[in-house]
């Protein structure tokens, strides 16, 4: 008998294992029962001082530490967990040695402030210069930063602790991030490359110049009060999104070697698709055609027709630009299947996780086909008109999913789709 | 598995401290030229880019504007890497190219950090102070010219290069893995072809924050890299390298000329807390490639960094015979533009039939008669990850 294949011949790429940190929690459990449930984890941030900010509030991950504290480091603690989670479900290798690469998904790392200023403390001259801080840099004090915020440093740490294979690759593709993370996965394993890879996307942005970098772009909303009610996807008094942390952690294995270990598949990556913007850093083409295109690409990739397609697990983000854009591509792509498929977005729950969110929406949706209940999008109180889509306002609904688009689109103009499916096609 | 397509660079862009395009840099490493600054930021040693109009490659303004020095190099050599592999403009071809480009961060507004750190550092700087100035000192598209993935969106924006994106990080080994990335998807019929490419502006001062963490700096003097065995470290350098990769099939039904075939791309994670690690593991990678021919080259990103280097030249050492180069010597450590250089330099020598000569008063380099035919590209990170290529003449 020849190995299983999708419909072009490629080994099927099935997830075998996930885990999941975000505002609303730790682990897969404690997520779906508050997000099927409509509860926000946005809160006023405490995390910093939010004087002189136009936005006070995010999705921070405020119930997990550490010491001491920098975005990179809870990037790297939230990996981990979402990691440790998805490696026990998927019971796959051994402990600290998992049998295939790593893709991580990351913010850009630099120095962040509070390190900054402990070597600016350290500067022996007053009113220094740059070369007097560099004298301090160099002091031997601090080769702990070097460490700490060099890009490599978070899949290092992860490439040690759960002893993937080979050079693990670090990426950026910004909002879309997540979701290349695991586009590289189902690459490597459709190459016969790999039988197994570990996709893992995080982000611990929330600090001060991050927020203020963000607020400065006007891209966040600045509906501080109260916080839990300003990500409002596809309504019309929608104002920008709300930073949030959180990880996704894949396990991704062909078809055959999930099979021949007895594996339980949790679902099916059946297609991704990718298709750049060039219109303008932070804005997407006012016809909607990159991401039009980067949708079709992603159905012909998963060989599927929209009428397949029962659920849309939009970016979402809640700008005015984003949903508008969304809706205009997806309309394009389904005609007049649109109003068939119901459409949900995460994140006016959990916020946007950035550089995570690809692939916790990606959970969020084989979620959403294991429990056959649709995720509400929650502060769904103003329909925007211009964005005629069946939304899953407000309550959870429960549906017959068998495929789900998932999609992020993000500045520098890239955008990434998803299909996961429950059973191979 | 079928047979992997074979990869061809048809393509090549350099912009670097030495000029730019590639009669340029040929000549300027004939004359063993280097472009070196002791004074700019003393007692650190830079590589700065060379004067260029960025006109040539980035017409509009204010696409220059909206680019910190870093993404201008990036988009330049992008640029001339599209021209050299005959594709630019051609919108069928640019719609559907993969971009694989490795990236580190933009450069930071170092007048409003420095006024902000000389704040604290005075006791000035009450709580929640830092949030004002930086909102309102900060120029609001700073971010745009920071953001890792930006330099791809800047090359999709002034070039149209428009199929796919990726940006990797985490310093020397992300271009060594957007190339590795590249060969196996066009090997395996994912891609027909892709711009891989990286750059890196050695006047900044906050890369050297980094780097000084660690005292990884070259300071006070310029050596060249095999004679800083008792002053180690790296001087930043600034270049932008970038190559079109395509299938042969692809190329030859455009017509397209190969410089050269980039046949394995091989990376490793050394384990470098133990020693010899590094050593090790490029043993290992050595015989994945196929080097046979008898006299091969090798050229290599050695940094200058401890003990990377001497770990590297153990196993350099092994090898007698290869006539190296390093890259470092004449542009200084590029980080993420280091491989892609070194790629570039193999198709280079192997597309005009010759090595160029060593620059190396250790005598370690050697000089090679004759027309190279297999190149090994090295890179093995200051801190960590490695890799090979092999760069090989087209039959």
């Amino acid at each position: 008998m020849t190995a299983p294949r999708d419909k072009f011949g490629r080994p099927i790429v099935v997830v075998t294992g996930m885990g999941i940190v975000t505002s609303l929690g730790a682990g897969k459990t404690d997520n779906w029962k508050r997000l099927t449930a409509g509860e926000s984890g946005i809160k006023t941030v405490t995390r910093f001082p939010i004087d002189g900010m136009k936005t006070t509030m995010a999705g921070a991950v405020d119930f997990v530490t550490v010491d001491p504290f920098s975005s990179t480091s809870l990037s790297e603690r939230l990996a981990v967990m979402a990691t440790e989670e998805a490696l026990e479900q998927s019971a796959i290798g051994s402990k600290g040695d998992f049998p295939g690469p790593l893709f991580l998904a990351v913010a850009p790392i630099e120095t962040e402030w509070p390190q900054r200023l402990e070597v600016a403390r350290a500067v022996e001259t007053k009113d220094f210069g740059l070369v007097e801080y560099l004298a301090a840099c160099g002091s031997g004090k601090f080769t702990s930063f070097h460490r700490r915020f060099t890009f490599g440093s978070v899949a290092l740490h992860l490439a040690e602790t759960f002893g993937t294979k080979g050079s693990p690759i670090s990426l950026s593709t910004a909002c879309a991030s997540g979701a290349t993370a695991i586009q590289l996965g189902v690459e490597a394993i459709r190459r016969g490359e790999a039988d197994a890879a570990l996709c893992i996307a995080t982000d611990g942005s929330v600090n001060p110049e991050a927020m203020v970098r963000f607020s400065l772009l006007s891209a966040l909303s600045t509906q501080n009060d109260p916080p839990q009610s300003a990500s409002k996807p596809f309504s019309k008094n929608r104002d920008g999104f709300v930073m949030a942390e959180g990880a996704g952690a894949l396990v991704l294995e062909s078809y055959d070697a999930a099979m021949g270990r007895g594996a339980t598949i949790l679902g099916v990556v059946a297609g991704c698709g990718e298709l750049t913007d060039s219109f303008h850093r932070t804005r997407s083409s006012p016809d909607g055609k990159p991401a039009i295109g980067c949708v079709r690409k992603t159905r012909a990739d998963a060989g599927m027709e929209p009428n397949q397609i029962d659920h849309i697990n939009a970016h979402g983000t809640s700008t005015p630009e984003n949903d508008k854009m969304e809706y205009l591509a997806t309309a394009a792509v389904f005609g007049e299947h649109t109003p068939n498929i119901p459409v949900s977005s995460n994140k006016s729950m959990v916020g946007h996780t950035i550089s995570a969110a690809g692939a916790v929406e990606a959970i969020f949706s084989l979620l959403t086909l294991e429990h056959q209940r649709i995720p509400p999008t929650i502060n769904y109180e103003v329909p925007d008109p211009a964005i005629p889509f069946d939304v899953v306002g407000n309550k959870a609904r429960d549906a017959r999913v068998t495929a789900v688009m998932s999609n992020s689109f993000g500045f520098g103009g890239q955008n990434a789709s998803l299909i996961l499916t429950r059973e191979p096609a | 598995m079928a047979e992997p397509k074979e990869v061809w660079i048809t393509g090549i862009g350099l912009l670097s401290s030495l000029g730019e395009g590639l009669d340029a840099h040929w000549e300027a490493l004939a004359a063993k030229r280097v472009n070196v600054d002791e004074q700019r930021i003393a007692p650190y040693v830079i590589h700065p880019i060379a004067p260029v109009s960025f006109d040539a490659q980035i017409p509009k303004k204010g696409d220059q504007r909206q680019m910190e020095m870093w993404q201008r190099i990036g988009t330049y050599a992008a640029g001339l890497a599209l021209d050299s592999a005959g594709v630019k403009g051609n919108q069928e071809i640019l719609s559907r190219m993969d971009m694989i480009i490795a990236a580190g961060g933009g450069e930071r507004d170092l007048t409003v950090d420095l006024a902000i750190m000389n704040a604290d550092a005075q006791g000035n700087l009450p709580s929640g102070a830092i949030n004002e100035k930086l909102m309102n000192e900060l120029r609001p598209t700073l971010f745009l010219a920071q953001l890792s993935n930006l330099r791809a969106g800047n090359i999709a924006i002034v070039h149209g290069v428009c199929g796919t994106s990726r940006t990797f990080m985490g310093e020397e080994a992300s271009s060594i893995d957007a190339a590795r990335n590249a060969v196996a998807r066009i090997g395996a019929g994912q891609s027909d072809i892709a711009l891989v490419g990286a750059a890196h502006n050695g006047d900044r001062g906050d890369l050297l924050m980094l780097y000084q963490f660690g005292g990884f700096s070259l300071k006070d003097r310029y050596v060249p890299v095999w004679a800083r065995k008792d002053k180690p470290g790296f001087a930043i350098g600034s270049a932008g390298a970038f190559l079109v990769m395509e299938s042969r099939e692809h190329a030859e039904a455009r017509g397209a000329k190969p410089y050269a075939k980039l046949t394995k791309v091989v990376a490793d994670l050394a384990r470098r807390k133990e020693s010899g690690a590094l050593t090790r593991s490029l043993e290992a990678m050595w015989p994945q490639l196929g080097v046979n021919d008898e006299h091969p080259v090798l050229i290599t990103g050695a940094t200058g960094a401890e003990p990377a280097t001497a770990e590297e030249r153990a196993f350099l050492s092994e090898h007698p015979g290869l006539a190296v180069r390093a890259t470092g010597t004449t542009f200084g450590h590029l980080v993420e533009a280091q491989f892609p250089l070194g790629l570039a330099l193999a198709a280079l020598s192997i597309s005009r039939g010759a090595l160029y000569p060593a620059n190396d008063p250790t005598g370690f380099e050697v000089e090679k008669a004759g027309a190279p035919t297999q190149i090994v590209v090295m890179g093995a990170g200051h801190y960590q990850g490695e890799g090979m290529a092999l760069v090989e003449a087209v039959k």
